[in-house]
């Protein structure tokens, strides 16, 4: 089954960390990238640039609405996400749980829709 | 299978009471089997209500069987399999089940023989952990349990708690989406993550036994009480090596021993001290404390082993003046290290009030009532009142009362407070002649 692993997390606890601190945590996500792939399981993943860096686009009444920064002001944005094809849902909460966004911030775990299935 | 054709077909209503007989001892372990048929759950239940309306149309003709719920497993693997072949969407699922056309000339009989009480517990026991999976929340895996394991329907899980039929329904069934959509799997959890879900169904069954306990004995059609109580013995029968699961069933035991004397003839709750102790069962205490005394060389304390040893204290007790409330204070003491809660400091403090006095008693209760936490638990309260009722403040304890009765809806346990006030304001009146309206 295939799944999005969205990580959010505080921006603020992330620029507080030292640059060794840094360091390690993109080292673990190296690692756990290297480690999806190795399983197979691995479909897709990117780390988001800063929430500074956002625009967010809406169109009403068939005008284009462009504003800066992200969809809503939020103490956790969305930083990064995986999308990794498991078995079910305990090995997608299992990695997860492996995910460093998790131990600052939080990893929200969707299903994707399987347009195949319908 | 053919029936005695000398006998008289059975009646439509001999029928329908063989039908429910069969689902209530094993329909949720017949759902389990299809879910892992199926790898569905809603089409696991679909089905095998076909095969219930199939029954009540085709056993009053052709008997009943001899093994109803092979019967009812065989009809309705092969409803579903047609279900699934028609429906083209459905390719992958159909693929894998492809293989089980069977050619067997009485797939019924293959089906008994391969129907063994241990594969429908394991059956039953990987739906429980099904229901109770962490990504459904809390409400969600009680109802589920109840509607799906225990054959609850929606109304009497509505009535035992106290919520609108809508609600629950809405909840089972977004539930079950959540588990198809999530892919929420259907099995025994690994070794890796047993303790910690096992917790989680452990924490249902417990809840399931706490509603049913406080039902009237008005409310009943639904004995929550024996559901929890056939969960939990086969939680602890299938996971033998588990020490909570039979901490969880002796404390359930326990409890559950004296249930004859919990309720006056008046529907009243009647407290420990005030139980009729020869009428407690004693067959059942006995079991419970030889599965405690096992499984506690098991060395693998929990807190529902340290609860099941704090009820072996009042079942071991002749009298409630012999009950060793020292012992249960330092039982307490162990949970608090395990399961630091309010709702355990609270029970300390009863035990507490037991073993060292009322004055003692009120010191932990006030930190409590600093704390804040129980503000709106009416056991809170009754605590407060029944110490300050100890310490002569009976306008304190009539305060206290009055409050816990604002807290609870639960009729049983109104009672016990009224009564409770009644008898305090018996006591604080002196005799007056009655008047002659009320």
């Amino acid at each position: 089954m295939k799944y999005a692993l969205l990580i959010y997390a505080d921006e603020a606890i992330e620029n507080a960390m030292s640059e060794e601190e840094q360091a390690a945590m993109y080292q673990e996500y190296f690692a756990f990238s290297e480690a999806e792939r190795e399983a197979k399981s691995m479909l897709g993943g990117e780390a988001l640039q800063p929430v500074a860096t956002a625009t967010t686009v809406s169109v009403r009444d068939g005008k284009t609405l462009t504003v800066d920064g992200p969809f809503a002001e939020t103490k956790e944005q969305l930083g990064g996400f995986y999308l990794l094809d498991v078995a079910n849902l305990d090995d997608a909460i299992e990695a997860a749980a492996r995910i460093p966004g998790a131990r600052t911030g939080r990893v929200e775990i969707r299903p994707l829709i399987d347009f195949d299935d319908m | 299978m053919t029936p005695d054709p000398r006998s008289a077909p059975p009646t439509q209503e001999v029928v329908r009471d063989h039908l429910a007989q069969v689902l209530k001892e094993k329909g949720g372990a017949l759902t389990g089997a299809l879910v892992r048929h199926f790898r569905d759950l809603e089409l696991a239940q679909d089905t095998l209500q076909q095969a219930c309306r199939r029954a009540l149309e085709t056993w009053p003709r052709a008997g009943l069987p001899d093994r109803a719920d092979a019967w009812l497993l065989v009809t309705a693997k092969r409803s579903g399999t047609d279900v699934v072949r028609r429906a083209a969407v459905w390719s992958r699922k159909a693929e894998t089940l492809g293989h089980e056309r069977s050619s067997d000339p009485d797939p019924e009989t293959v089906l008994v023989q391969r129907l063994d009480q241990e594969g429908l517990d394991d059956d039953l026991l990987r739906l429980i952990f099904l229901c109770c999976h962490p990504a459904l929340n809390p409400e969600a895996q009680l109802a589920l349990t109840l509607q799906t394991a225990c054959g609850l329907d929606t109304e009497e899980i509505a009535r035992c708690f106290l919520s609108k039929k809508k609600t629950i329904a809405q909840r089972v069934v977004r539930a079950k989406r959540k588990i198809r959509a999530a892919g929420v799997p259907f099995r025994i959890p690994p070794p890796h993550l047993l303790g910690e879900r096992l917790q989680v169904v452990l924490t249902v069954i417990y809840l399931i036994y706490n509603e049913g306990f406080l039902a009237t004995r008005e409310a009943e059609r639904t004995d929550l009480a024996r559901e929890a109580i056939r969960l939990a013995t086969l939680v602890a029968r299938r996971l033998s090596g588990e020490a909570e699961a039979a901490g969880l069933l002796a404390l359930l035991l326990l409890v559950d021993s004296r249930r004859a004397t919990r309720f006056d003839d008046d529907g009243v709750l009647v407290e420990l001290h005030r139980q009729d102790r020869s009428r407690w069962d004693r067959d059942q205490i006995g079991r419970a404390l030889e599965l405690l005394r096992r499984t506690l060389m098991l060395r693998r304390v929990g807190p529902f082993q340290v609860q099941a040893s704090i009820q072996a204290i009042h079942a071991e007790a002749d009298t409630a003046a012999d009950t060793d409330w020292h012992q249960i204070v330092a039982l307490y003491d162990v949970l608090r290290a395990l399961q630091p809660s309010p709702v355990v400091m609270l029970n300390r403090a009863v035990a507490v009030r037991m073993a060292h006095g009322p004055q003692a008693a009120t010191t932990v209760l006030d930190r409590l009532a600093a704390a804040g936490a129980l503000d709106g638990y009416h056991l809170f309260h009754v605590a407060q009142a029944d110490c300050r009722a100890a310490l002569g403040d009976t306008d304190g304890a009539v305060q206290a009362w009055r409050r816990a009765l604002k807290l609870t809806g639960n009729p049983a346990e109104r009672a016990a407070i009224e009564r409770r006030l009644r008898e305090a304001d018996d006591k604080a009146v002196p005799a007056q002649p009655s008047k002659t309206s009320s």
